[in-house]
């Protein structure tokens, strides 16, 4: 065991603890950004004006109507913008647009108001005079166009062309598939005010908040040291706060700095869906080559990202994307070739798993539609290439422990009685002419760690005061997913405290900077990392104090649970009495932590290298109830065995796990992204933009019976008390949904019929592909 | 006109026992009034009651005590409130001190992010007061079958109306089947058994900003005061649960100049069972129906559960549903189906009319200025055969993309008798008459069903859309009578089965 992965005896971490504001969530106390406005006086209130055009120049704007509005106390436009105007990472996003608008809902002016009602009103009452121009919506218009920014690289390994001359068997084809909508329960949200210092502070609903910072800096064009951004928590995040909210901190910060008042920018769900990113929707075509035996020989895969109109994080989620196309499956010869389409849409961006299950998705298709031409059971099929240990994924970093995806798949096929069940699933469908079941189960590999190698560091600030509390800041910020538990429980078994000696501050740029985003699932690794560390400076120098108390030398000091004691002496002191002593002895209390992942390098030219620390692994097998006569189905039963390494919190990554799968599942299946296509004037308009329209999983998508179990013996050595990380991989379980929805739509036709199933695979997607396979020749009439 | 609509300096709400006060613009929801009392526990997830994150609970008379009725916040005015109580999350428990609702949820995982959580606590709390969630912990009808409530008799339907994003909703189901019975301290299980506040007139006028126009909110005392005041202001807007007035205000910005609340009035919530009919007043809310009712009018007691969410369901009003006079309710392609007649009442008197004859296009009825819909009439006797088909992306609180009634009668094997009802395929919801006609005097087998179901695929002019494409919405016409006569079948034989055993 690494010294980074061994725990002590006695262990906070690995305990159950419940998430540590649960009592102020249940209770409705626990705060977010938007309820800090009402605790001060005189905060404006923004509403945008947003573009009614998907691609036009603007010829003019005129605000005066806007002024004359009682409680209208300013327009902002791009002229106001005194730094950089640009709310991006590549420098090609204006945060409001100077003469040409990009997509259908853009903002191009921003109203503040005394109160919402005027701030809208002023928004309605701003005349935009626009010239259209030729807009491209989809992704199949884009490339049609050959409309494509950013990089476009390749992965290339082995001899694709011999070994496409050796395969047995050789299918083609293409797929096109939905990106989704974050749809966290909080939207975006900031506030800011210039500080009794002069300071700006921006309370923000940000993933990244050093990010948030460095843009509010660079629209203002101060310095970094100037502006602080604190985060107390988001009502959810999934990647849609990793780069959206900085154009709207930028803004509120820009409001305060021009009016000596703070600014309020809270976007209300229509607002958010139309003017946020999405995660990326693809289209891809691929070309497989298989062995006699099942064996995948060779893949030549195409994958075009929907970038959207700028290019945000488009090209780190490609690069994800291709790099995950392997999934556990070896695949000896491969050629990945990516770019990434340029239209008039909102910008894409990060969600849960960035690029990784849009790729994994394209090859769990692949072998779900030639599995029955291979003649081979799609379960065994996949089984047949899981890798194996000695080999290496397309960018040559070996895998590591690919025996835990095979432990994961037999625990699955035994706990959730495959065969039985299989055998019952067989006599039901024959007996049934109008529903039929299927049980499928799909393996997850997902690498951790940022692509991008520098982001891979963290920080912490651990404060000891003389009474012996404790409070613990860092860098990682709190979204639900349970982060700050899991970093006081790694602080209290660190320094050997109870959970209750120690509270988590804010986040917050004043106390940990340059730090990255909490993204990538890196959360507890990194933090976790640097949070041990600082715990482990101060621990040191307690270590010395209470050696000179109990007259041994330091390293045979032990502390746990708040008392400390030391090999074969019976003396106990208490962790208060060491710190006040520490304090007498001027011993320094607090202590800056911080921590990188070891061992990684990435090559983003030759898209090759070690870009992970570790795979995370699992395994999930999901039944499906279909009914012909609509496509409607039930999720009767999922089985869940997944590998978090030794879990820091199994509560946390339980709910990680499960919420995960049902999100993975709603993108899969439910989540019906649709954006006006039309001619008419509503063309690029979002035209599922509320939660009457855009459905996300509810109680009825919830499966019947849902068992999760985490892998045993998964210890990692690389990672912070041998734990995995959780927040990203479990998403991708939920392919096991979509092809057992596939092997279900099958059984309406004839035997060993493939599928072809649109996603998301709502009802209206599964009834036509079982209209495909009942009767071929009359679904080219009926297709859309 | 009533002696109480004197004017009112503002509404008198009990909030967590306390009583605050609302002088708000009337368009004021019930959710900003709360947030700016400080009671940050209300989220505004959506601002159109389709997540959840705003209820709140309200004690609502239940025609024998007080029933604690779970609301978005979101979609009542609220001047509604004046006069009632309100319970939320923050009046529920406190950190130091959970209520069994609060610590189970807490404990189980059932918080993640928070944001939806003190929604979630306050549906959960409603069904864990409901008092025959104690007394009974058998089944409830859904689509004609049957579901499983938890061990405790706790209906996971009362959650429909609410979204979480983080959890996969598992430990919330596990902490909502986790809950007992209320210990006799407790006080909101006392309340129970004492009278609801009455619903109290009301009539405030305000400025609103920044337009400067006025608005009034009225509730009247009486039916024969609120016909006064449609025949004086046939403009006035009527509002009779409010799910509809919420999104207009919230969504579309509308800002009526003058709202009247008719969902208390005594007059239009009654039931009357008769020799010919069973009469429903327009101003029972779908919940109420749907415990009243218990059943008597299968065809109802399949569609309830499938028609949004309990949330909703406690406010919506079955007038209402109608009132709207939306090509997309649920409730018109059942009340066609059975045949019901609508109540028009006003000043100078009431008419019948025929729901057939009532949808004149979109979103239009025939339904004058000055009236409103006061009873809706199902005729007696009631065809044995009934089936509720709702087409949607999700099971619960989803808006139809197709919505199917049938109410068929059959005897010695032939059908003496169809009825069938569609929305979400016209720009009104309609009979399909044509149908109906090439099933009537038909043998009731499944030649006459596909027959005519080339008929059913012509019913109607389907339109594509986000919700579903018009060649899926043909087809589900299509598809529908063979699912229909499929359903009966089993039933049948279920029926068999069970007199065998």
């Amino acid at each position: 065991m690494s010294q980074l992965s061994q725990r002590p005896e006695s262990p906070v971490v690995g305990q159950r603890q419940r998430h540590e504001s649960a009592a102020e969530h249940v209770t409705g106390t626990a705060r977010y950004t938007d309820d800090l406005a009402q605790r001060l006086t005189g905060v404006l209130h923004a509403y945008p004006v947003q573009s009614t055009e998907a691609h036009a120049k603007i010829l003019g704007l005129d605000t005066s109507g806007a002024s004359a509005i009682p409680g209208v106390v300013r327009v902002i436009t791009a002229a106001d913008i005194p730094g950089v105007n640009d709310q991006g990472a590549k420098r090609d996003e204006p945060m409001i647009p100077v003469d040409e608008v990009m997509f259908y809902g853009q903002p191009v002016a921003w109203v503040l108001g005394e109160d919402l009602e005027a701030a809208k009103a002023g928004a309605g009452a701003v005349k935009v005079d626009y010239e259209p121009r030729a807009s491209l919506i989809t992704i199949k218009e884009a490339i049609a166009a050959q409309s494509f920014h950013g990089i476009k690289p390749t992965i290339d390994k082995g001899d694709i062309s011999g070994a496409f001359a050796d395969a047995a068997h050789v299918f083609e084809g293409d797929f096109e598939f939905s990106g989704q909508e974050h749809f966290y329960l909080e939207t975006q949200n900031s506030l800011a005010l210039v500080d009794e210092s002069g300071q700006i502070l921006i309370h923000c609903s940000t993933q990244h908040p050093t990010e948030t910072q460095d843009i509010v800096s660079h629209v203002l064009g101060i310095p970094a040291h100037e502006v602080t951004v604190q985060v107390l928590r988001m009502g959810g995040g999934f990647g849609g706060k990793e780069m959206q909210p900085h154009g709207y901190a930028a803004l509120a910060a820009l409001g305060a700095v021009l009016t000596g008042r703070p600014v309020r920018v809270r976007l209300n769900r229509t607002l958010d869906m139309t003017m946020t990113g999405k995660r990326h929707g693809f289209y891809a075509t691929w070309k497989i080559g298989f062995d006699a035996q099942g064996k995948i020989l060779a893949l030549d895969a195409g994958l075009t990202a929907d970038g959207g109109w700028s290019l945000d994080l488009s090209e780190p989620v490609l690069t994800r994307a291709m790099c995950h196309i392997d999934n556990g499956y070896w695949v000896p010869n491969i050629r990945v070739r990516g770019r990434i389409a340029k239209c008039h849409k909102t910008s894409q961006t990060a969600f849960r798993g960035f690029g990784g299950p849009q790729g994994m998705l394209v090859m769990e298709d692949i072998l779900g539609r030639v599995a029955p031409k291979l003649g081979i059971a799609a379960r065994e099929l996949r089984r047949r290439n899981f890798y194996a240990q000695g080999q290496d994924t397309p960018y040559y970093q070996p895998v590591r422990h690919p025996e835990r995806l095979d432990a994961a798949w037999q625990q699955v096929l035994e706990s959730a009685q495959i065969t039985q069940r299989e055998a019952q699933i067989s006599e039901f469908n024959a007996r049934n002419e109008n529903t039929k079941r299927a049980l499928a189960l799909t393996p997850v590999k997902f690498g951790i760690s940022f692509n991008l190698t520098a982001f891979n560091q963290g920080g912490a600030l651990v404060l000891v005061y003389k009474d012996g509390s404790v409070l613990v800041n860092h860098g990682g910020t709190e979204m639900g997913q349970g982060l700050h538990t899991k970093m006081l429980q790694v602080a209290a078994t660190t320094l050997g405290v109870p959970l209750s000696a120690v509270r988590i501050a804010p986040t917050r740029t004043d106390k940990v900077p340059n730090t990255s985003a909490t993204a990538a699932s890196s959360g507890s690794d990194i933090n976790g990392g640097a949070v041990k560390d600082a715990c482990e400076q101060i621990q040191a120098r307690l270590a010395q104090v209470a050696a000179g108390k109990l007259g041994v030398p330091a390293h045979e000091v032990r502390f746990g649970n708040g008392k400390i004691t030391a090999l074969g002496k019976s003396q106990e002191l208490s962790w208060e009495e060491i710190v006040r002593d520490a304090y007498f002895q001027r011993i320094q209390l607090s202590a800056a932590g911080f921590y990188r992942t070891e061992g990684l390098h990435w090559d983003l030219s030759q898209m090759s290298g070690t870009p992970f620390k570790y795979f995370a692994y699992g395994v999930a097998a999901s039944e499906v109830e279909v009914s012909r006569f609509d496509g409607s189905y039930t999720l009767a039963r999922v089985d869940i065995v997944h590998d978090v390494g030794d879990s820091l919190s199994p509560l946390v990554d339980l709910g990680q796990i499960e919420g995960g799968f049902v999100q993975g599942a709603g993108w899969l299946t439910l989540e019906d992204l649709r954006w006006d296509t039309s001619d008419g004037p509503g063309r690029g308009r979002v035209a599922t933009q509320a939660a009457s329209t855009y459905k996300i999983p509810s109680f009825s998508e919830m499966p019947e019976v849902f068992n999760v179990s985490l892998l045993d013996k998964a210890h990692e050595e690389g990672a912070v008390y041998g734990s995995k990380a959780v927040g990203e991989p479990p998403l991708m379980l939920a392919f096991s949904v979509r092809e057992a929805l596939r092997q279900a739509v099958a059984e309406f036709g004839p035997a060993g019929c493939s599928v072809q199933l649109a996603s998301p695979a709502t009802p209206e997607a599964v009834f036509w592909a079982i209209e495909s396979v009942r009767e071929p020749s009359l679904i080219e009439e009926k297709v859309r | 006109m009533t002696a109480e609509t004197t004017e009112k300096s503002s509404c008198q709400i009990t909030v967590n026992g306390t009583i605050r006060e609302f002088d708000g613009p009337p368009h004021t929801n019930a959710l900003d009034f709360l947030r700016s009392e400080g009671l940050i526990g209300c989220k505004e997830g959506c601002a159109e009651g389709e997540c959840g994150a705003c209820s709140i609970l309200v004690a609502r008379s239940d025609r024998q005590g007080t029933r604690w009725t779970a609301l978005n916040a979101c979609l009542l005015p609220a001047a509604s409130l004046d006069g009632q109580e309100v319970i939320t999350s923050e009046g529920l428990g406190s950190v130091e001190n959970l209520h069994p609702v609060q610590e189970e949820m807490a404990n189980r995982g059932g918080s993640q992010c928070g944001y939806c959580t003190p929604g979630f606590v306050c549906s959960m709390a409603a069904e864990y007061y409901r008092p025959e969630r104690i007394a009974n912990t058998a089944v409830i009808a859904e689509h004609g079958e049957e579901h499983r409530c938890g061990p405790n008799g706790f209906d996971l339907h009362s959650l429909s109306g609410n979204l979480c994003r983080c959890t996969g909703y598992r430990p919330i189901r596990d902490a909502a089947y986790a809950l007992g019975a209320p210990d006799a301290q407790d006080e909101l299980a006392t309340r129970r058994g004492q009278a609801a506040p009455a619903a109290v007139s009301t009539d405030i006028t305000r400025v609103d900003t920044p337009t400067g126009s006025t608005g009034r909110f009225r509730r009247p005392a009486s039916l024969d005061a609120a016909f006064g005041i449609l025949a004086e202001e046939p403009e006035t807007l009527l509002v009779a649960g409010g799910t509809d007035w919420g999104v207009e205000v919230n969504i579309k910005g509308a800002r009526a100049r003058s709202v009247l609340a008719i969902d208390r009035l005594a007059e239009l919530r009654q039931i009357h069972f008769g020799e010919d009919y069973i009469e429903l007043g327009a101003a029972c809310t779908l919940s109420e129906l749907e415990r009243l009712l218990a059943g008597k009018i299968p065809l109802l007691g399949q569609l309830f559960p499938q028609f949004a969410s309990r949330l909703i369901r406690n406010g919506a009003t079955l007038g209402g549903n109608l009132g709207t006079g939306s090509p997309i309710g649920d409730t018109p392609p059942a009340l066609l189906a059975l045949e019901a007649d609508l109540v028009l009442g006003s000043a100078s008197g009431s008419r019948i009319v025929p729901l057939a004859q009532y949808f004149t296009g979109y979103r239009q009825t025939v339904r004058a200025a000055g009236e409103l819909i006061t009873a809706i009439r199902i005729p007696l006797p009631l065809a044995v055969l009934t089936s509720f088909q709702k087409i949607s992306k999700r099971r619960f609180d989803d808006i139809s993309s197709v919505a199917i009634g049938y109410a068929v009668s059959v005897e010695n094997n032939y059908i003496t008798k169809a009825r069938i009802g569609l929305g979400g395929v016209a720009a009104t919801p309609l009979r399909a008459t044509a149908t109906e006609a090439a099933l009537e005097g038909k043998e009731w087998c499944l030649a006459t069903i596909h027959a005519a179901a080339e008929q059913m695929a012509q019913e109607g002019t389907p339109m594509d859309d986000h919700r579903a494409s018009s060649s899926y919405r043909k087809a589900m016409l299509k598809s529908s009578l063979e699912r229909f006569f499929a359903e009966q079948l089993a039933r049948t034989n279920a029926a068999k089965g069970e007199q065998i055993s």
